[in-house]
């Protein structure tokens, strides 16, 4: 019997110990997929930092070194200079790229390293139960603001693709979603435009995945994807933002 | 064998490109400009790395990222830098990471002055950060030492792969000396645990400070602590100075050592017999050195702080006899004709039991 479908070569026989619902699950497959279509599993070093993502270590088959919260991509610029020829991405959540490591972000970008980065934004601190992030939507609950986001208090959400877009030395930047198996296969290109213009453009690329956590969003799995359709798409538009090398 | 003239400073970052360190990440701070600088001028022309970074955080990280790859890698900076650097620091041990950390120490608590200092004693040698650590600590007492001690931390750090400290302050950072440059070295050690051309193995390497289950977790302490023991048996290094005949012994370390030097042979002049212990590692703490000495009837430390080393001493003497001390922070620098003067009076005041 021809298999047709089947886990990527690129990630270990661990099971996921993410919660049901959960979108690594699905950025970790785009990922793996990508690194198997580029057989690059064994030219590649991963930086995992913070949160429920930490131990991606125990799934992605490749070299893994883990960071501190927020300093993944100062730790990918040590990895990349020191191995110009690997392939380094760093696979990391929004309460770690947007708060705590909102200098170390903003500076490998402006530097355009030549990273890759896999950026999951869902919204709010999943590991630690719900907390505000930066990226957290204007009225949402979280457990440290529960009468929701008064952005008169802490200010309107970030979107960092944007942001990481207007500096001049980023190349790749684009945010997609993983909703919908349409979405996903969009966010798939976009993964693998994020490799490519490290790999061919010696560029800093990075793909924003806006991702469902139903656990802490309160909802079930199915609602949860819904809420981010419903309610992050409009206040974090999809679609390419910058490709100045034409990876396509 | 070639000598020059050099800052301390410098002589630290010439060591580093003697023992092939070729990556360097750093953030401005006085008082070590002057290493920040030689980096920037000199790793070029090694065909190595220099990159000022946004911050002490972020440099650390980048250091950290090198050090997973087995090369060898330093950053330098002074006591606030320092502070912010404490949380890789923490990773670095954990994870089993060689790396070179110079402080350069100011006079602090807070932003301080750039007062030359001792005051990050204990920073530097319990650890720093969070969680049950240390690293290897050397305190340099001349330009000669900078460059010696420097090499050495690289050897001893991939040794036990471990970070290592050298601890020095702004005067020897700033002062020139005569040097006898080190003999490049040739790495050898084969480094199987690092990331990258994993094609080379048939298994892949992680560099992780956090075990997955609880039981690894322990696990990983109970190994530190076997290197730590190993460390403590085998790295302790001291000066013992005119301490044979001694009956009371100065304690002091880096350019205080020099100071306290001159007290000593001043006071052997007058009849007194005084000696000098001098730490070469701040950890580990050369305690056995003061078991050799059972017939010194009290100790000073002299110390440009409020009293840091002195508790090492005490543990070191465990009660047996005085330990005095000597000192103040924020940017004091003892006088020789007033730490011999303490110790007269400690030895006329009839103070040693």
């Amino acid at each position: 019997m021809k298999q047709v479908f089947g886990k990527p070569k690129s990630l270990t026989e661990n099971p996921f110990t993410y919660c049901p619902g959960c979108s690594h699950g699905i950025g970790h497959r785009l990922v793996a997929e990508t690194l198997d279509e580029l057989g690059i599993v064994e030219n590649c070093v991963a930086v995992s930092t913070i949160g429920c993502s930490v131990r991606c270590w125990r799934n992605f088959d490749v070299d893994v070194v883990q960071g501190a919260h927020g300093r993944g991509m100062a730790v990918a610029t040590g990895l990349k200079r020191a191995l110009p020829d690997e392939v380094i991405f760093t696979y990391q959540g929004d309460g770690d790229l947007a708060a705590i490591g909102m200098a170390e972000t903003m500076h490998a970008a402006a530097r355009g390293e030549a990273i890759t980065v896999v950026f999951i934004n869902n919204s709010l601190f999943g590991a630690t139960g719900g907390q505000l992030a930066p990226t957290t939507l204007a009225g949402q609950w979280t457990s440290t603001y529960p009468n929701g986001r008064d952005v008169d208090w802490t200010g309107e959400p970030i979107r960092m693709a944007e942001i990481l877009a207007s500096l001049p030395s980023t190349s790749y930047i684009a945010r997609e979603a993983l909703t919908s198996p349409k979405r996903i296969l969009q966010a798939k290109k976009a993964v693998r435009k994020a490799f490519d213009v490290q790999i061919n453009h010696n560029g800093f690329g990075l793909v924003e995945l806006l991702a469902a956590c139903p656990i802490n969003l309160k909802l079930k799995p199915v609602d949860a994807v819904k809420w981010v359709e419903d309610k992050m798409i409009p206040y974090y538009p999809l679609g390419e933002i910058k490709n100045t090398k034409g990876v396509g | 064998m070639e000598k020059t003239m050099m800052k301390g400073n410098e002589a630290i970052g010439e060591a580093a490109l003697r023992a092939g360190c070729r990556y360097y990440f750093g953030y401005p701070i006085t008082p070590q400009n002057e290493l920040l600088e030689h980096m920037a001028n000199n790793l070029p022309k090694h065909d190595g790395v220099f990159l000022q970074s946004e911050s002490e955080l972020a440099g650390a990280s980048m250091l950290y990222g090198v050090a997973a790859t087995g090369k060898r890698v330093m950053t330098s900076s002074s006591s606030p830098g320092i502070s912010l650097m404490q949380e890789t620091i923490s990773y670095l041990a954990s994870a089993e990471l060689p790396a070179l950390i110079v402080n350069i120490t100011r006079g602090g608590p807070g932003l301080g002055r750039i007062t030359p200092a001792q005051s990050d004693y204990f920073q530097a040698v319990k650890g720093g950060g969070h969680g049950d650590y240390n690293l290897i600590v050397f305190a340099p007492a001349s330009v000669q030492e900078m460059m010696d001690l420097t090499m050495l931390a690289f050897e001893l750090g991939d040794k036990y792969r471990t970070p290592t400290m050298i601890l020095g302050d702004g005067i020897i950072g700033q002062m020139m000396e005569s040097v006898t440059l080190a003999e490049p070295v040739e790495i050898k050690q084969k480094k199987p645990w690092t990331v990258g051309r994993r094609k080379d193995r048939d298994y892949r390497n992680l560099v992780i400070s956090a075990p997955f289950t609880n039981e690894e977790m322990v696990e990983l302490n109970v190994r530190l602590q076997e290197k730590y023991r190993e460390i403590e048996a085998n790295e302790q290094r001291v000066e013992c100075y005119r301490m044979d005949d001694a009956e009371f012994a100065i304690v002091a370390f880096g350019i205080v050592s020099r100071l306290s030097l001159a007290a000593v042979d001043s006071m052997r002049n007058k009849g007194y017999r005084v000696g000098l212990i001098r730490p070469i590692t701040l950890w580990p703490f050369p305690e056995k050195a003061f078991a050799s000495y059972p017939q010194v009837k009290g100790y000073l430390t002299v110390e440009m702080n409020e009293g840091q080393m002195v508790e090492d001493v005490r543990l070191a003497v465990n009660g047996a006899v005085p330990v005095h001390f000597y000192g103040r922070g924020g940017g004091f620098t003892p006088a020789p004709k007033q730490i011999e003067e303490k110790v007269a009076g400690i030895m006329e005041g009839g103070d040693l039991a």
